[in-house]
């Protein structure tokens, strides 16, 4: 029997939004590569929440684009409202959120894979991984045909062995009814990959003409829109925004839904999975936070041409008749038509301990995944996995350094070493409290930190590169004016000062120091600050965060560097942990199963404590 | 390989004769320079194998009298600069002079942590690599041992308290930060201050307990059980016979038994001295069943004494069983006839074999007092007290991080630099029971908190 045989660099199974910037990353590095989806109508889909962004994963976006990413070039062209979050807070935890046109999302991301050179995409399901003595040769499609290749990147979301649960009623599809991927799973385990199932869900649709707004809080966007893309024109983007509402549950609901428990999957057994504990369902915070005695329900809007509102807060799994029940003892939703039913998802994804931080796999040469498949959760978590993989099969392609980001420079840095090095039994969401230099990882600063490590990787164009330089020398520029002009004690100082309620001048002082003046700033400073030359306001913002931090950006600094010493500690692929005979058995076996390239790596795994660090170090050195 | 620079005792702490504080880093140097002034002021910088007298000060305080010995790397023990502190022996003045030597810039060392140096950088062959790990690895064996001692649990009991005040209030303010559609700030700062205030009251009453040097100068409750002919009354004129013991009546005791402050090499004993109130050597019996098991219960210490040429008997058996839960050191006592007492090791950990007669195990005996004493093991009964340099230094470190919160609250910072220094003091109490980083933070946000879409 003939058989269809195709070559390429890379092939990339799923085309979600991991799968999208990876074969992106590859195809524009100049890689012949292959995106395969189990349907081209759903590419760059949204199965879930209609937003992109929100507290730290408006910062992976942030990253994503500094790094020659996509997905915030998409949300700038195709958002119907957008807020930044924590604005009264410090500018670590700033954070955009835009609510996404999901049709237009999806329309956006699928023009731009099918306008990019090098890239072909293919409908079909990926059966089986071709694998040589460890080293991957390609991918087998359903109906037979084979894909060679010289790298594979997985990102298959949660559509292995998928199965959608409501109530007793239980579909075999994956979100939205869409085919799920039955075959892979078992190639994955033949090759000895270890494989955990997880679980999330996703609340009702309701159609807006049902629901009485006049009941609800109307929430606005902000009045002047920041874009996702450090490429975007703030200017060009501002457009009359829709709104979302927000309602709440009540005893009635919890009620309601206390009585039918018993026909929950999840509380009647049924599902296997393990869920998140960050996004509960509303039968998870009933029950778990039985104390609240109401819930926050926020109902956001699809897109601009479909009727269809998703009801966030209120994810469910419960039967069919109670979720219309439920969803219409909440205020004003009396009248409510479901469109489509809230269902939990369950699906297979990898032990991600099985990955090296640059998300190869360990046993497998030139084999990569990203996204869901890696036990993560949310399009920006995937993306952000995506467009690492993508560079690193590149890398792999063209026998160069991969790419590993580090904790101390960005938050994609943060989620893949925690993906990799931590025991993961849940889906992982990033949250600005993981990073620990969150002061330097900051949304405004992502093109500083990421956007020379893109033009070093070739997703960044030399154009792109000029004017981050040309930005960095305008911010320091005007950071040592500050330092060099000093002023007196003037009357109109003494009465702009008096004015923003600040000690007056008894000597001269720099604007510097006058910046640093909790009840002062950069930019009321103007008024006094005769000589300043006219900046771009990024400039602005990152002169006056810049000085007005500068303490505490200065201890982060100190800690990254010790940080960073115990990064550059390497271990030794071959070190055999389990002959150490100082280790604990615990550590060795921890060790022994994360294999960290360093001792810091080594430092964070769970119950390897300081003292094993110590003895590792020790017998480091007495290999030497 | 250069570290932050390290100190601590480098003989054992001892109220006569002369003692060592040894830095070791690249910082030493500097550090000795901030507090010792040299006899002869023209001293110029400190050249390698050389001594200086002079003497350490804290300020203006003249702390003491000292010789300095000055090893600059790689010609030293470490390989790294290395000064010792030739001091005047003594709990207080060693204690002092340490931490003077910690405010300035030093780091406590770890259990065997100059070896580990030495090691790391060269300067101890192959064959002590062992040894140096074993050494290390004991900090895993130690802080089993403390969660698991009775006395120590307490302070154990205590940081783990403060470590989850804050550890809620930083779940609280990452998971408002994280969702902040859900959870408000409003009005937060003013009730984290009052929160902050409290923890710092709290941790300043701890570290109170080491400066006053209560722990030096109120002693440890010590009584001796045994049975009679033990040698009970031989070991007490034993010890107070001994050339290191000084021994003092207490003065306005209201105890209706007479107790003798007696400090041996530097560690205060209060000795409850039953012999003296009566005529029987056995305690058990003659006080009564209630009696004591009062001075049992009130003791920090008790010195179990057996006449290790006979079996163990019934009443041995009572007396193990009043006191297995307590601090015990066991004195086989008449090692000069004979040694038979495997059955003890099972249930004691601290046994030493001496004679009380012709003082053979003394030293050993007040050797293992010493590390008892050292290690945190041995306490008051009634508070959490700090005995032990490093957790003092870690409770400074981690009350210096709230004063931090503080100052952002004072100045009006967003709500988010209060976590930077809470986790921070957060860390540092860990470090002092032997828990650092983990998941914490994320499993507290997730348990407390109702969170998501």
């Amino acid at each position: 029997m003939s058989e269809l045989i195709e070559n390429y660099d890379v092939c990339v199974v799923g085309a979600g939004h991991a799968g999208c910037e990876a074969a992106l990353a590859c195809a524009r590095l100049g890689l012949n590569t292959i995106v395969f989806t189990v349907s081209v109508d759903s590419i760059a889909l949204m199965p879930c929440n209609p937003n992109i962004g929100g507290s730290s994963k408006g910062h992976l976006v942030r990253e994503i684009d500094a790094l020659g990413g996509e997905m915030g070039k998409i949300i700038d062209k195709t958002f119907i409202q957008s807020k930044m979050l924590n604005k009264s807070k410090g500018p670590a935890v700033h954070s955009l959120r835009a609510q996404a046109d999901k049709a237009e999302y999806s329309r956006a991301m699928r023009m731009v894979l099918q306008n990019t050179e090098n890239l072909t995409i293919k409908q079909a399901e990926v059966t089986e991984l071709l694998i040589e003595d460890d080293v991957i040769k390609g991918v087998k499609t359903f109906s037979g045909g084979k894909y060679l290749s010289k790298a594979v990147i997985l990102c298959t979301g949660v559509y292995l062995k998928a199965r959608c649960l409501c109530g007793s009623s239980i579909n075999y599809t994956g979100p939205n009814g869409l085919q799920p991927a039955n075959h892979l799973t078992d190639s994955l385990r033949e090759n000895e990959i270890e494989i955990f199932r997880f679980k999330t869900g996703t609340p009702a649709r309701i159609d807006k003409r049902s629901i009485d707004f006049s009941k609800m809080e109307e929430q606005f966007g902000d009045e002047r829109i920041v874009p996702f893309s450090f490429t975007t024109n703030e200017d060009e983007i501002q457009k009359e925004q829709q709104s979302c509402w927000l309602t709440y549950t009540n005893e009635t609901t919890h009620e309601i839904i206390k009585d039918n428990l018993d026909r929950s999957p999840i509380y009647a057994g049924i599902i296997e999975g393990t869920g998140p504990r960050y996004c509960p369902s509303i039968e998870d915070k009933v029950v778990k936070f039985a104390d609240k005695n109401r819930h926050q329900v926020f109902i956001e809007p699809e897109g601009e041409y479909t009727n269809e509102m998703y009801i966030g807060g209120m994810s469910t799994s419960l039967p069919e008749d109670v979720q219309e029940k439920m969803y219409r003892s909440v205020s004003g939703l009396e009248n409510a038509k479901i469109v489509r039913n809230g269902y939990a998802i369950e699906y297979d994804c990898i032990n991600a301990l099985q990955l090296k931080p640059t998300l190869e796999f360990k046993n497998i040469s030139g084999l990569f995944s990203a996204g869901q498949f890696n036990g993560s959760s949310g399009y920006e978590e995937a993306a952000a996995q995506g467009i690492v993989a993508g560079i690193n099969a590149s890398m792999f392609v063209k026998n160069k350094e991969m790419l590993v980001l580090k904790r101390s420079e960005s938050y994609i840095g943060v989620l893949i070493d925690d993906l990799v090095t931590k025991e993961n039994h849940e889906p992982y969401r990033m949250m600005t409290s993981r990073a620990e230099y969150r002061l330097l990882l900051r949304q405004d600063n992502a093109d500083i930190r990421l956007t020379p490590i893109g033009y070093k990787f070739g997703l960044i164009s030399q154009e792109r590169y000029d004017k981050l330089i040309e930005k960095e020398n305008l911010i320091e520029k005007e950071v040592d004016r500050l330092k060099s002009v000093s002023i007196g004690g003037k009357k109109k100082v003494q009465e702009f000062l008096e004015k923003n309620g600040s000690t007056s001048l008894s000597n001269s002082e720099t604007l510097y120091n006058l910046i640093k003046r909790p009840e002062l700033n950069y930019f009321v400073l103007e008024e006094i600050d005769e000589n300043r030359p006219t900046l771009p306001s990024d400039v602005c913002n990152q002169v006056n965060i810049n000085i007005k931090y500068e303490g505490y950006i200065a201890r982060e600094l100190r800690s990254v560097e010790k940080f960073k010493k115990m990064e550059n500690k390497k271990i030794p692929e071959k070190i055999d942990y389990m002959s150490i005979q100082n280790l604990r058995i615990e550590a060795r076996q921890k060790l022994d199963k994360i294999r960290p390239l360093s001792i810091g790596q080594a430092s964070r795994i769970s119950g390897v404590s300081p003292a094993d660090i110590s003895v590792l170090l020790v017998y480091l050195e007495h290999r030497k | 390989m250069t570290e932050d620079t390290i100190a601590a005792f480098a003989t054992p702490l001892s109220s006569a004769g002369i003692g060592i504080v040894r830095i070791s880093g690249e910082n030493s140097i500097n550090i000795i320079k901030k507090i010792f002034v040299p006899y002869k002021k023209d001293t110029k910088e400190f050249q390698t194998y050389t001594a200086h007298y002079g003497f350490i000060y804290d300020g203006d305080k003249k702390i003491d009298e000292v010789i300095i010995l000055v090893m600059k790397g790689p010609h030293s023990y470490t390989r790294e600069d290395v000064i010792e502190i030739n001091c005047h022996g003594g709990i207080l003045v060693m204690k002092n002079i340490l931490e003077l030597v910690l405010k300035s810039g030093a780091r406590m060392a770890l259990p065997g942590e100059f070896t580990k140096r030495a090691f790391l950088n060269g300067r101890i062959d192959l064959t002590a690599a062992e040894a140096v790990m074993d050494l290390i690895n004991s900090q895993n064996q130690y802080a089993l041992d403390n969660a698991l001692s009775n006395v120590a649990g307490k302070l154990n009991k205590k940081i783990k308290g403060l470590r989850e005040e804050i550890i809620t209030e930083t779940a609280f303010l990452e998971c408002a930060l994280d969702d902040p559609e859900h959870y408000s700030l409003d009005g937060y700062s003013e009730k984290i201050e009052v929160k902050v205030k409290n923890l710092i009251k709290e941790i300043d009453c701890l570290i109170e307990t080491f400066d006053n040097g209560k722990f030096v100068q109120d002693g440890i409750e010590t009584i001796i059980v045994g049975k009679p002919n033990a040698g009970k009354s031989t070991l007490l004129n034993c010890l107070l016979g001994e050339e290191k013991a000084i021994v003092t009546d207490i003065p306005g005791t209201t105890r209706d038994i007479n107790e003798q402050r007696l400090v041996l090499d530097g560690i205060c004993l209060n000795m409850v001295d039953t012999a003296g109130i009566h005529d029987t050597d056995d305690v058990i019996e003659s006080i009564g069943v209630k009696k004591s098991l009062e001075l049992i219960e009130k003791a920090d210490l008790i010195l179990y004494v057996v006449d290790s040429s006979k079996e163990l008997d019934e009443n041995d058996k009572e007396i193990i069983d009043r006191i297995k839960e307590k601090n015990v050191i066991v004195l086989l006592n008449k090692m000069d006839i004979s040694n038979n007492n495997t059955q003890l090791e099972k249930q004691f950990e601290n046994i030493v074999s001496i004679s009380a007669k012709n003082g053979e195990g003394i030293d050993n005996f007040i050797n293992k007092l010493n590390d008892m004493f050292f290690s945190g093991n041995i306490n008051f009964n009634e508070d959490v007290v700090i005995s032990n340099v490093r957790h003092k230094n870690l409770l400074v470190k981690s009350k210096d991080s709230l004063e931090l919160v503080l100052g952002a609250i004072y100045d009006g910072l967003p709500e988010d630099f209060y976590t930077v220094d809470l986790m921070d003091a957060y860390n540092f109490l860990g470090d002092i029971i032997g828990e650092t980083f983990n998941d914490d933070l994320a499993d507290n946000i997730f348990s407390k908190f109702c969170m998501g879409k």
